[in-house]
This record gives C-alpha cells, sequence and structure tokens, in this order.
C-alpha cells in the first residue's frame, strides 16, 4: 500500500478521486482492498477549480457580492446597534468587550466522581461554566440496574440514578458561583430537581442558582432521539418547569432550544436554522397555552446551535437567527419585554466534521469554527476535542481544545469590536437569504398542521435524512473536500491516546445504587411516587412533587417508571 | 449469491440514539438494489435477532456509536449461535477505537467499519461476503 496512487492526492474534482476512507487501524486488512473507487468529478470546463461552488449544505455561492446584493437592506430596520432590535448585530451593547463568551466544555462519564475529578481539572484550567454530559441510561430514564442498561453505563456520559450521585457530581463545587448546563430532556424535570435540592441541601437557595436544562423535546423527535413520552404530556412537563423556574429559579434558563443535533443528524444549515426556531415558536405558543404570561418565561428561552466548517453560512446563520427571533416574539406572539426578543445561544463546533483520519486536524477545523461562533455573537462556546471521532476525549484533547478558546479570545483581537463582518455584501446578502428560506420552512411546517403533526408526519426526519445522504455522497465524489479522507490522504493511521471507560464502572454503580436503595426510607419512596402518580393524572405542576421524591432518593428510574405508566411511550416512525 | 434481492437488516442495538450512519447506510444498501429493513432506535440484542429470523436475512447491519459495542456485539452474535443461524453476515459499523476491532470480529463480525467508511466500500464489501450459497 505503500505506493498507493491515491494517497497525497489533492483535494477537488479532476485528481483521481481516492474514495479510500479508513477507520484507525484498518489500513492494512479489511474493506479498503475490495473498495469500490466512486468515479471522480469530470475536470470542470469552466477553467476555475470546481463548475459549481457550494458550502457543505449544497448552496451555491458566487464569485463576487456586490452593492446589489445588499440593495434591500435598511440598516435601521435590518440590524440596528448591538443590544437593540432586532439584535442582528448581537444581544448586548458591549458584546465581548463587557465580557468575555463563557467556555463551558461538555463533559461527563464514568461515575459521578470521575466526572466530579473532570470539572474540576476544567474550572482550574480557566473554564468558566460547566456543561454535564449524561450516559444514554440516565437520558432514557433507566437506572443502572435495569437489563437495558447493560455495557451502556457511564459510556458516554455520567450515570445518575439518584440525588446521591448528584451530591458527589457536584461536590466541593461551588453552585452559587458556577453556572451549570446540564443535556438532559425528557427526564429534565426531575434531574433539575436533583440540582436544586442538591443546593438546598448545602443552604443556598433556588433563587441564586444559574444555568440551563436542555429540556428540548421537540428536537428529540426530530433528531436526538432520546424521546420517552409522547408529545402531548412531554410538552405538559416543559411548560411545569417554564411555570416553576419564573416562580423559584428565576435566573435558570429553562430550556435550551436546540439545532446543534438536527445539524448533527445530518441537516442543512438552513434547515437547523428553520427547525429550531420552529422548535423555539412552539414552545412559545405552549406556554402561553398553558396560562403563562409570554414575558414571563420568554426571557429564560435559550437556544443552542452548531459551527460547522463553511464559514461564512454559520456567520450567517446566527446573525439571521437573532433577527427573525426578535421579529417573530415581537410582532406574532405579542412579547412586550425586550428580553423576550432577544436570543441568546450556546455554540457547538461541529462534532460531524471531526475526522478519524489524522486526527489533529480536527484542532484545526474546531478553531475555525470556534472562530465563526464568536464572529456570529455566542453567549456560551463548547471546542470539541481532536479525539472525538474515536472516544470521549482525553484529559489533554480537552485542555487543548479549551485553550483554543483561550486564544481565540486573548490573542486575535477578534472580541474587540463587535460583528465586525456587518455590512459585508456576501454577509448580508447570506443573511437576508437564511431569513427568507427560514420563513419559507416556517409556512411548510404550517401547512401541516404545526411542529408536532410534522414530527408524526416524520416531515423533518425526512428533510434531514435526504440532506444527511446528499452530503455523504457529495463528500464521497469529491465535490465536497473532507482533508484526510477524499483527499490528502495518509496511508498510516495516526495513533493518539484515547480516553477508555473501564468495565468496573458500571459494577461499582450498581454497588452505589444497590446502597442507596438499602439505606433509604421505604416508606417515604412509596409514598413520593403515589404523589407523583396522582400529580401526574391532574393538571397540577410537578416540580414540587419531584422535589420532594428525589430528597427522599427516589430514583430517576423509578420515576419515569411511574410516568411511562401514566403518559405512554412514544414510538417513532422509523424512516430512511 | 441468494437468487432474487439481498436483505439486509440495518439495526441500531441498545440506547444509543445516534442514527444519522445507520439510515445513510440503510439507504446506500436500497441504492444498491437490496432490500432494506431498518429496525428503528433502541432495540435489545433480542429484538435485533427475532427481527433478523423473521425478515429471513442475508445480512445483519449493527450500528453502535455509544461505547457499548463490547457488550451488544458479543451478545448478537451469541443469540444467532444459539438459534443456529451462522450463514448471516453479521457486520458492524460507528464509532469503534482500532484495539476493539480485533475482539469485535473475534466476537462474529466480518467487518467493522468506522467513522468515514465509504459507502460504495461496505456495499461491495457485503456482496463478495454473503454467506448464504446459491
Amino acid at each position: 500500500m505503500a505506493d498507493d496512487p491515491k494517497v497525497g492526492v489533492p483535494c477537488g474534482p479532476g485528481g483521481k478521486n481516492p474514495a479510500v476512507s479508513r477507520g484507525p487501524g484498518a489500513a492494512r486488512s479489511g474493506p479498503a482492498e475490495t473498495a469500490a473507487v466512486e468515479m471522480p468529478l469530470p475536470r470542470p470546463t469552466s477553467g476555475l477549480r470546481r463548475d459549481r461552488f457550494i458550502t457543505i449544505s449544497d448552496r451555491e455561492i458566487k464569485s463576487l457580492y456586490g452593492p446589489e446584493d445588499t440593495k434591500g437592506l435598511d440598516h435601521a430596520r435590518d440590524l440596528g446597534q448591538p443590544g437593540q432590535p432586532p439584535y442582528t448585530r448581537g444581544v448586548h451593547a458591549t458584546m465581548y468587550r463587557g465580557r468575555l463568551w463563557t467556555m463551558r466544555q461538555f463533559a461527563g462519564f464514568g461515575t459521578a466522581e470521575q466526572s466530579n475529578a473532570r470539572y474540576k481539572y476544567l474550572l482550574k484550567h480557566g473554564q468558566t461554566g460547566l456543561s454535564v454530559a449524561f450516559d444514554f441510561p440516565t437520558l432514557l430514564g433507566y437506572d443502572s440496574d435495569n437489563p437495558r442498561s447493560k455495557g451502556e453505563v457511564g459510556r458516554l456520559g455520567v450515570a445518575i440514578d439518584s440525588l446521591a450521585d448528584m451530591e458527589l457530581l457536584f461536590d466541593g463545587i461551588p453552585l452559587d458561583e458556577v453556572s451549570t448546563s446540564m443535556t438532559i430532556n425528557a427526564p429534565a424535570p426531575i434531574v433539575w430537581a436533583m440540582y436544586i435540592a442538591v443546593a438546598e441541601k448545602r443552604g443556598i437557595p433556588s433563587e441564586v442558582l444559574n444555568g440551563t436544562i436542555q429540556n428540548d423535546i421537540l428536537k428529540e423527535y426530530i433528531a436526538q432521539k432520546t424521546f420517552i413520552f409522547p408529545p402531548t404530556p412531554s410538552m405538559r412537563l416543559i411548560t411545569d418547569t417554564f411555570a416553576f423556574g419564573t416562580e423559584k429559579v428565576p435566573k435558570w434558563n429553562t430550556i435550551s432550544i436546540s439545532g446543534y443535533h438536527i445539524r448533527e443528524a445530518g441537516s442543512t444549515a438552513v434547515q437547523e436554522l428553520a427547525f429550531t426556531l420552529a422548535d423555539g415558536f412552539e414552545y412559545v405558543r405552549a406556554g402561553v397555552a398553558a396560562g403563562l404570561d409570554v414575558d414571563a418565561f420568554a426571557p429564560r428561552l435559550s437556544f443552542f446551535f452548531n459551527s460547522h466548517s463553511d464559514f461564512f453560512e454559520e456567520i450567517a446563520k446566527y446573525r439571521a437567527a437573532r433577527r427573525i427571533w426578535a421579529r417573530g416574539m415581537k410582532d406574532r406572539y405579542g412579547a412586550k419585554d425586550p428580553r423576550s426578543w432577544m436570543m441568546r445561544f450556546h455554540t457547538q463546533t461541529a462534532g460531524v466534521s471531526l475526522t478519524a483520519q489524522q486526527p489533529e486536524n480536527n484542532i484545526v477545523r474546531t478553531a475555525y469554527q470556534a472562530l465563526a461562533a464568536v464572529l456570529g455573537g455566542t453567549q456560551s462556546l463548547h471546542t470539541n476535542s481532536m479525539d472525538e471521532a474515536m472516544a470521549l476525549p482525553s484529559e489533554k484533547a480537552v485542555k487543548i481544545a479549551l485553550r483554543t478558546q483561550q486564544v481565540l479570545a486573548e490573542e486575535t483581537g477578534v472580541a474587540n469590536t463587535i460583528d465586525p463582518l456587518a455590512g459585508a455584501y456576501f454577509i448580508e446578502s447570506l443573511t437576508d437569504d437564511m431569513e427568507r428560506e427560514t420563513l419559507a420552512y416556517f409556512e411548510r411546517i404550517e401547512a401541516l398542521g404545526g411542529v408536532v403533526p410534522a414530527i408524526e408526519k416524520g416531515f423533518f426526519q425526512r428533510e434531514i435524512a435526504d440532506a444527511a445522504y446528499r452530503y455523504q455522497r457529495q463528500a464521497q465524489s469529491g465535490e465536497l473536500s473532507v482533508v484526510g479522507v477524499n483527499c490528502y490522504v495518509e496511508d498510516e493511521p495516526s495513533r493518539i491516546e484515547l480516553l477508555r471507560i473501564s468495565p468496573e464502572v458500571e459494577q461499582r454503580q450498581l454497588d452505589r445504587l444497590r446502597e442507596v436503595k438499602e439505606r433509604r426510607d421505604p416508606h417515604a419512596v412509596r409514598e413520593a411516587l403515589d404523589e407523583v402518580r396522582t400529580t401526574a393524572r391532574t393538571e397540577r405542576n410537578l416540580m414540587p412533587v419531584l422535589l420532594k421524591a428525589v430528597k427522599a432518593y427516589v430514583t430517576l428510574g423509578e420515576i419515569i417508571d411511574v410516568f411511562r405508566e401514566e403518559f405512554g411511550q412514544y414510538r417513532e416512525p422509523a424512516i430512511f | 449469491m441468494t437468487q432474487g434481492k439481498v436483505r439486509v437488516l440495518v439495526a441500531k442495538p441498545g440506547l444509543d440514539s445516534h442514527d444519522r450512519g445507520a439510515k445513510v447506510v440503510a439507504r446506500a444498501y436500497r441504492d444498491a438494489g437490496m432490500e432494506v429493513i431498518y429496525t428503528g432506535l433502541h432495540q435489545t440484542p433480542e429484538e435485533v435477532v427475532e427481527a433478523a429470523i423473521q425478515e429471513d436475512v442475508d445480512v445483519i447491519a449493527l450500528s453502535i456509536l455509544s461505547g457499548a459495542h463490547l457488550t451488544l456485539v458479543p451478545m448478537v452474535a451469541g443469540l444467532l449461535r444459539e438459534r443456529g443461524i451462522d450463514d448471516v453476515l453479521l457486520l458492524v459499523g460507528g464509532i469503534i477505537p482500532a484495539e476493539d476491532r480485533p475482539n469485535l470480529k473475534q466476537a462474529g463480525a466480518a467487518e467493522v467499519f468506522g467513522p468515514g467508511s465509504n459507502l460504495d466500500e461496505i456495499v461491495d464489501f457485503t456482496r463478495r461476503n454473503l454467506r448464504r450459497g446459491a
């Protein structure tokens, strides 16, 4: 294979397209030998490098943009000032001159103690907020001792069964000082109740707590797929958290309406934008339908976007997102409080853009993606680690990822001025296009009866699957380039040290769960579960009874089992 | 080669919810003229094997991005053996560290396809390695 003609071939059409892509270690055996080589793209007839210049979302880009592309732009109406509607230029008047974005690395693995050690490591190295990743059993509401959890405990996140785990997870971390984001959806009210309970046990009132629960079930049906219950009871759980948060945890973001997973599942940039905002407006409708005043909860809605590799398209996406949200909340949903119009968002660089081949290149990809997020005005940022196409990040890899943000913030000068690309013909034209295309998607969704009926009809799922497949074909034909995968391929796989989750983690977690169940008061557990069940049958807010239950060390799985019985389970249409 | 269309079960065992790769591979098989059955998410190994038997498939393509492959692949392979099934091609795709590949092959996977795998390569490998006689 040393003289493999595919090795080192440059990107784009015309050359001998390699179509070689093997995982690490598979270089000398396995499917590569029998590879069916994709037909190379024909050499362009235009005399240019390519016949079509496209973004990774298959958007065609012109060679030059000029005044004619922005002639409809009204600066006061469409851009405004930073901190002023429609917030195209950013939600704060001083943006990063006042305060840098929050550097918040998503982390969690193994047991609560291991994750706690990782959080302390990140805080020690200058991270400014926490972000908790839960394992699949927790995300899907199974305790670690459920047969379905076998092999998955602590694998892709931390295992949380009861308040005892949560106490260890945040041991020694000042909950009145840090802000904590928790990526949890169907079981979000329970996990949030655990967080509040840990704080209360330490004498910290819920009113001072600062953070976010993802709590965005619509995108679970659309893309991330860690749903449990059908849409109607799921939306009720969410509006319960809105109401409880407004009253008792006023600094908390009770939802993070997420495009990240929609994009990771394969959507285009505009689909990410359109589907996420459609979800956002749907939550606003649900809150209002539950009897809440829009301005009482809308200021606590937050968003979460992907930052993918197509630089300008991403920047335009964030600018368009703020404008669409502000206009929609003001004009259509009648919000009066400017804080309800402001879209605040977190960004994570694109996990799907990472390659297992030549993994060090991922540092560079992530840096460009981080720059796009900052030029787009993000409020917080997670940068992926170079090893994440293969495993959860090692300590070294995650530190490089954090340092990438610190270099961006402290050395490049991009944080010195606000929205520096505003007024550029290309950026403004792209921002307008994305807004227009998003509004067109809104019409299609409404024609299907709204977000939930569109989910049930498989609309979003089909749109995303189509885009994902098109991307894969374009990457394979060389129409889109992936360095190290379809061009500049190296024969020898590079090896980097990976984080391994030891199989003992599962046993340790099972032991702890058994101890918790032995120690707790069975009478209090039974009573709390009965109360959860009876409240689930009414329209009363579930949060107070959930708080009481978690304080009695009722497990997450036990509460979810009651909900499963009362609410039923969602089965998705399996579309590909 | 089997007469008629090759039948492929694309399956998501375990709690893993990442279905992008499974769907893309399912569509590539379908475009290559194969009959594809996609299980949907959150299947137990028992459910996967049961579906394979019910659908009389030639190929089971497991997609695992949860890190639970060392548990799930041997479970599926073991259940196939228990049911006396030895002519179904078992493939694994997903986030699988290089050092785990030999273990999965030893457990019964014919091939393991990692991130960035080429769709045509996957289809081609499948065609060449079908186990059911003509």
